[in-house]
Formats: C-alpha cells, sequence, structure tokens
C-alpha cells in the first residue's frame, strides 16, 4: 500500500488561489431560488436543460427574471434534458446543467445521470425535492433522489437552507469539472427555494478530502521515456481523457517524434486525426483489424486517459501478453482495475505528456509501422470496400455514413445513439482532430442520440452539428422532436433505418441460431412524423439518391431528417466476440440465414 | 488468496459518506465482517474500521475507489500484523450458573474480564481483546447460561509511525489560503 502515501504527498492546488477573490462586495437579500439562478451565473452557466414541475415551481418563476443571462430548453422528458446536458456539455467543455422536480421529475433523470457518470462528462444536475418537514413521510412526489443517485454520480447533497445554496453550487461545480470529471446532483427542497437570505458567492477552489489531480513524480516521467525509447513495436491507445485534458496537440507530438501509431476507443475518436498516417484506428469489439491484431503484437502499450473497458480489451488473460504497459490517467482507481500496469503514472494526461516530450527520442519505427498498413488492406478488401463502395444490393449503413462525412466540414460535431449505426460512425466517418464526436460508450444508452443532438447544437454555434440514428434509439427519445421544433435547433439528423434492432439481430444471428426473438420492428413513416413536428425530411431507398439528400440535409438552414432505408440484416465486422482474444478479431461471418 | 484486511478510512463527518463506502463494497460482493465508527485525533475527521476478507488485489481495487469518495481523506489497509486491534465484548450471564464453582476468579485473573454489574438473577462481565479471545471466554461462559452476548467492531491503531494529522498538515500547509471554504463545511 506505499503508493497510498505517496499520492497524499504529492498534491497541490489544481489552480490558483486567487479565485477566492472572487467575492462579491455588494450583497443582497434573495430567496433560496434566486440565489440558486445567480449562483448558476456565477459559475459562467448560460444554458439549461429542464422541465418544471410542484416542487421545483419556485425555480422556474424566479427564471422568467434571468431569461436575459440563462436560456431555458424545455425538453419533452427529463431523460431528453439529462442527454441533452450531457451533449452541451461535450460540445463546449464546461458542465451542463439540468433541472428537474423531486420525484418522477428526478427519477426520470437517473438513466442520464448514469450515462454521463461512465463516460466521464460533467454535468451539474439541480432536482427540487419536497419542503424539509415532509422529508422522509412519503410524502406526494417524494423519492430518495440522494440514495438513488449515489451509485452513479461523482458527488451529491441536499440542501435545506437557502444559505447553503451558494456554497453547495459552487462545490458540485468545482467537483463536476475538476480531476476525472463527473456528474453531480444537488437536491434543493422547496422551503429552501422559498427561503430568504443574503446572496454572496464564493467559487469552490479547494476541497480537503479531494485530490482532483497528483503531482508528477520525475522518475515516472523517466521511466516512462526510457520504455518509450526502448521498445521495438509500440503502440498508443488514445481515450477519452486526452480530449478531456486537451491533450490533442501533445499526443500528435508524441507520436510524431517516436514514430508510434495510436489506436484510440470509442470516446477517444477524435483525439487524433483518421487522415495521419499513423493512425492504427478504433480498438476493441468492432473495431479495426491492425490495432485490435497488434496490441498482441506489441511490446509496449503507452494507455493514454483511458479505462481498459471490457469492450476494449477482449479477453484479458489473453490481452497485449508481450506488451508492457504504461497507463497514464488521472483517476487513481483505473490503474491496474483491469489491466496491470507496470507503470501506472496517475496525472492529467497534458501534463504527463509535455513533461515526457523533450525526452522522447526521434524513431522512425517503419517496419512496425508497416505491419498495420498491410492488416489494413486486408481489412480494407474484406470489410470496408463492400461496406463503404457497395455497386449492387441494400443501401448499407457505412455508405451513407461515408458520403455524409465526405460533405461535412472538417469541424462537424458528431453525435449517434447506440447499436450498429454507431459502431458504423465510429468506423467510417473520418474524424479529424478538430471533430467532435457525442456518443454513448460506457452505458451504451438507446435514445441517447437525438436529445443530445439538440443540446451540442445549443451549446456549438457555426458548427454543423449532425445525427446517426438508428430506428430503435430514435423512437426511445422521438419526443424530443418537440424540442427541436419548439427552439428552431438547426440539427441534421440521419436515421439509418433497418426495421431491426441491429445489433441484438446480429448477436441472435452469430450466437443465438438465428432466433429472432423480440427484434424485427414495424415503425412508422419517419418522414411524415417530421412533417406533423415542422421538420423538412427525405427518405432515400437508393445509391443514387443518397449523395444529392446528404448535400441538401448538409446545405439547408433549418432541422432535417434524412431516413435512409438500409440492408435490413447487415452486420456490423470485424467482431472481436465475446470471450475471444483481441488478436482472433474476425473480418468475415457467414450469414446463415 | 482470500485474508483479512483492515480497511482503515479517514472522512469528513458527512452525511451518506457510510453509504457512499458501502456500496463499492457491495458492488464488489464484499462482506464486511465488522466496521466501527468514531471520532478520531483529528476534530471533525470520523473514522471507520472495517474488517473484510478478500483478496490482496481486490482490496487495493476497493481501496482505491473508497479513496476516490469526494469527502474521504486517507484509506489505509493492513493486513493483521501490521495493526494493533481489540474488540470489546459483553457478556450477560445467569448469577446461579456463574456463582457455581470458581469461575468469577477465574474470568478475572486469566482472561483480564472486568464485572459490571451483579444481581441476584444476572452479572455482566466485561472483556476486551482479540476476537479469538473473547470467542474463547465465550465458549468458557456456555455452561453457565449466557442471557446476551454483544460485541463490538474492531478497533484498530497503525504500528507506522506518520500518522494522519501528517498527513492533514501538509495538505493544509500547501492550500492555507483556501481555509475559508474548509470552515464553512466542517
Amino acid at each position: 500500500m506505499k503508493d497510498r502515501l505517496k499520492s497524499a504527498e504529492a498534491e497541490k492546488p489544481g489552480a490558483n488561489g486567487s479565485e477566492v477573490s472572487a467575492t462579491k462586495a455588494a450583497a443582497e437579500e434573495v430567496t433560496g431560488a434566486e440565489a440558486l439562478l445567480k449562483s448558476l451565473v456565477e459559475e459562467g452557466v448560460d444554458t439549461i436543460f429542464g422541465y418544471p414541475g410542484g416542487a421545483i415551481m419556485p425555480v422556474y418563476d424566479k427564471l422568467l427574471d434571468y431569461s436575459d443571462s440563462l436560456r431555458h430548453i424545455l425538453t419533452r422528458h427529463e431523460q431528453g434534458a439529462a442527454h441533452a446536458a450531457q451533449g452541451y456539455a461535450m460540445v463546449t467543455g464546461k458542465p451542463g446543467v439540468c433541472f428537474a422536480t423531486s420525484g418522477p421529475g428526478a427519477t426520470n433523470l437517473v438513466t442520464g445521470i448514469a450515462n454521463a457518470y461512465l463516460d466521464s462528462v460533467p454535468v451539474v444536475f439541480i432536482t427540487a425535492q419536497v419542503t424539509s418537514g415532509l422529508i422522509g413521510t412519503d410524502a406526494f412526489q417524494e423519492t430518495d433522489i440522494l440514495g438513488i443517485s449515489m451509485p452513479v454520480t461523482k458527488w451529491n447533497a441536499q440542501v435545506k437552507n437557502a444559505v447553503e445554496i451558494p456554497d453547495t453550487v459552487a462545490r458540485a461545480f468545482y467537483i463536476a469539472r475538476t480531476g476525472r470529471p463527473g456528474p453531480v446532483l444537488v437536491d434543493i427542497s422547496k422551503d429552501a427555494q422559498l427561503e430568504s437570505m443574503t446572496f454572496r458567492y464564493r467559487k469552490c477552489t479547494f476541497i480537503r478530502s479531494y485530490n482532483p489531480v497528483n503531482h508528477l513524480i520525475s522518475r515516472d516521467i523517466e521511466s516512462a521515456a526510457v520504455m518509450i525509447n526502448h521498445a521495438e513495436r509500440p503502440m498508443i491507445l488514445a481515450g477519452h481523457g486526452v480530449i478531456i485534458s486537451g491533450a490533442v496537440e501533445e499526443l500528435k507530438t508524441l507520436a510524431e517524434k517516436g514514430g508510434i501509431p495510436v489506436a484510440v476507443t470509442l470516446l477517444g475518436i477524435p483525439a487524433f486525426s483518421h487522415d495521419h498516417r499513423l493512425f492504427a484506428g478504433m480498438l476493441g469489439m468492432h473495431g479495426n483489424y491492425a490495432p485490435n491484431v497488434l496490441t498482441n503484437r506489441a511490446d509496449l502499450i503507452i494507455a493514454a486517459g483511458m479505462r481498459f473497458d471490457d469492450r476494449v480489451t477482449g479477453n484479458l488473460k489473453k490481452y497485449a501478453p508481450q506488451a508492457r504497459v504504461i497507463h497514464i490517467e488521472i483517476d487513481m482507481a483505473e490503474i491496474d482495475k483491469n489491466v496491470r500496469a507496470d507503470l501506472g503514472i496517475n496525472g492529467d494526461v497534458r501534463e504527463v505528456l509535455t513533461a515526457m516530450l523533450p525526452q522522447i527520442r526521434e524513431r522512425k519505427r517503419e517496419e512496425w509501422i508497416r505491419e498495420f498498413r498491410i492488416l489494413d488492406r486486408t481489412e480494407h478488401e474484406k470489410v470496408i470496400k463492400p461496406e463503404t463502395e457497395p455497386e449492387k444490393g441494400d443501401l448499407k449503413m457505412g455508405e451513407v455514413v461515408k458520403a455524409v462525412s465526405e460533405i461535412a466540414g472538417s469541424n462537424a460535431v458528431v453525435v449517434t445513439d447506440v447499436g450498429q449505426h454507431q459502431m458504423a460512425v465510429a468506423r467510417y466517418y473520418r474524424f479529424t482532430d478538430s471533430n467532435t464526436l457525442v456518443t454513448s460508450g460506457g452505458m451504451g444508452t438507446m435514445g441517447f442520440g437525438l436529445p443530445a443532438v439538440l443540446g451540442a447544437a445549443t451549446g456549438s454555434t457555426g458548427r454543423q452539428v449532425i445525427a446517426f440514428i438508428g430506428d430503435g434509439g430514435f423512437q426511445m427519445t422521438l419526443q424530443e422532436l418537440g424540442t427541436i421544433m419548439q427552439y428552431r435547433i438547426p440539427v441534421k439528423i440521419v436515421i439509418l433505418n433497418n426495421n431491426f434492432l441491429g445489433m441484438v439481430r446480429q448477436w441472435q444471428e452469430m450466437f443465438f441460431n438465428s432466433r429472432y426473438a423480440s427484434t424485427e420492428m414495424v415503425n412508422p413513416d419517419f418522414v411524415t412524423l417530421a412533417s406533423a413536428y415542422g421538420i423538412t425530411a427525405r427518405k432515400i431507398t437508393s445509391r443514387e439518391d443518397l449523395k444529392p439528400v446528404a448535400a441538401e440535409m448538409l446545405g439547408s438552414e433549418g432541422p432535417f431528417i434524412l431516413v435512409a432505408e438500409v440492408s435490413r440484416t447487415a452486420n456490423i465486422l470485424p467482431m472481436v466476440e465475446p470471450g475471444a482474444s483481441v488478436s482472433e478479431v474476425t473480418l468475415t461471418y457467414n450469414s446463415k440465414s | 488468496m482470500k485474508q483479512e484486511f483492515t480497511i482503515s478510512l479517514f472522512s469528513e463527518n458527512h452525511i451518506g459518506i457510510l453509504s457512499r463506502i458501502t456500496l463499492i463494497l457491495t458492488r464488489r460482493q464484499i462482506n464486511i465482517k465488522s466496521i466501527t465508527a468514531s471520532e478520531s485525533a483529528v476534530p471533525g475527521v470520523q473514522m471507520l474500521t472495517m474488517v473484510v476478507r478478500t483478496t490482496p488485489e481486490m482490496v487495493e481495487k476497493v481501496a482505491r475507489q473508497i479513496e476516490k469518495v469526494v469527502d474521504v481523506l486517507k484509506v489505509f489497509v493492513h493486513t493483521s500484523s501490521e495493526i494493533i486491534c481489540q474488540e470489546m465484548a459483553l457478556y450477560k450471564v445467569t448469577t446461579r450458573g456463574l456463582m457455581s464453582g470458581s469461575m468469577i476468579g477465574d474470568i478475572v485473573r486469566k482472561h483480564h474480564a472486568r464485572i459490571l454489574e451483579v444481581t441476584p438473577e444476572y452479572i455482566v462481565v466485561e472483556k476486551s481483546g482479540s476476537g479469538a479471545e473473547i470467542k474463547e471466554l465465550l465458549a468458557l461462559l456456555k455452561p453457565c447460561g449466557v442471557l446476551q452476548f454483544v460485541s463490538s467492531g474492531r478497533v484498530a491503531v497503525t504500528r507506522q509511525v506518520k500518522e494522519l494529522n501528517a498527513y492533514l498538515r501538509e495538505m493544509d500547509e500547501e492550500r492555507g489560503a483556501h481555509q475559508e471554504t474548509l470552515e464553512f463545511y466542517n
């Protein structure tokens, strides 16, 4: 347990202490509800996603007075508000904010909170609670949201006195955005919202029991550099942490200087330009052929801001047997959790890479890079070409994604739902390092896409915002079309419709003898549905229409829905089957049906 | 190989912290054999001592996850040899049973127990010691008729020299400017 002691010694304030002076000299008498809104303004919030109800009415009442500084987006369901706030946070890099009332309002958030938790996205959830005297009595619309949200929040707290609101909100924002970011929840009783208090705001910059970022230990940096310099077949695995810490440039420099191929996780996709010669592709179950196979050839793995999820590693017993592992990770609990690290560096990816770069020797490693190219060619022939450039047969998900990718700008925000189409986007959209990807990784939440894209679009001006959504996931949260209509949010939505829950169907075909239990869907006419919401929509069934309609969509001003009728029973390949090693990734599957 | 570990942790005395900690153990299906919460030597800081049985790898993983909880200050994991620990037990025994023979003298002398209360119906005996010693005395008292038996969780201090106060001082000194925030929450 020696490293426990080390981490206590290596600690320093993350931010400079001067922020404390942000204290407002003029104190004002306000209600708790107003204090909440003032606190949000102090934290630089300008957009809130939410849904009103009985217990939170005092807050919504005051919100009318703050419409100049706080824009409220009324979603059609609290889950939608939660996902929208996450989409907003992932695009802007600042915490999303989400309001819900007590009871069902609060419980409807839970999927969204859990989703943000697993993907390390900072969202501040504010829930209202019944009057403090009634808490614990099973009052109308009372629920123990503190208890319910505890396993899926980084931190949560209940406020029953107005006077505690500003400091609790300050704490919530500090915890949400620092260290490994994550969702936090503040539950405010109705009487606290109505009570009067003297408003005074102090930003939180320090919590004694919370060490968001560890000090670098120079010996570890030196060891890492030595390991990298001596490796013959090193490989970088870049995750979401690279993007969160703003280390995209540093990663590129490290790769170029050391001649090291970079593979990415699903959430790490835009961390490295797909057009770069050192880009190795995506890791894991439906990742690319070369990085999966060569994980088990590599003699050094440099994992940066990722957590060795089981979808990335496949069978852990047969994972990277030849490699030593350097794990750079801000969350100490992730080091050695799934894959034992030979060198664990507990710190911010950007800080670590910056410190390491001067010690990295320039190398080419052409032999090693060639191994990737050879496997890439095989994958291109067997999978990519037939998926993205088919000449006959049904429309393929891959070719639709590719067509949109080629027309959209290089700084587009790309949003997905969960399933086959998500993997098609991950595989066939050409991301540059100025793209943003908003997707549900760890949770795999169907229904995430539509609310997330409206949140993402609210947070990005002047950027093209495109969502790819399957027919199943779309219908889980399609009521958010109402939100898109009401606020005229100019999102471009591509529904990849195969009239199936495609990923489950694929597994049924492969592992359950093609017994399609409850995966076939009878769908509404999505174009007619869109027209009910006044949203322009086009349906395409043929290859000839694809590019013109994609261009029409991307050239349009307002929201637009493109419904692509794609092959009903296509499979996503390659695939690392459950229980298999990453090097046993299969490129082909002979359909039995 | 599973073995016994004592997890000692120091945390802020905030509501809900125990739930957050036990959630981590529950997810990993680790049973808490005993748990004690008390004030520590540092004012305002709470100390929790838990005894669990698991593998060294697993205890390390959960310790890191517990230390990640925002309100937890520090987590220590120790094997039995690294700590000095005691438990305390109370035995309520029938007076008739205990008075027959020379049991009482034995209990006080050999087992370092104390008599807390004597009534015509029952006698209450108190003993501190290791879990094994406490069980041993229980076995001895069984024939006399044990009406009630209760044992505390483990309390433990470590053999290491550096104390929590030293860690806290270092952390506080580095961030002396931030004392105000601290005061609000204490």
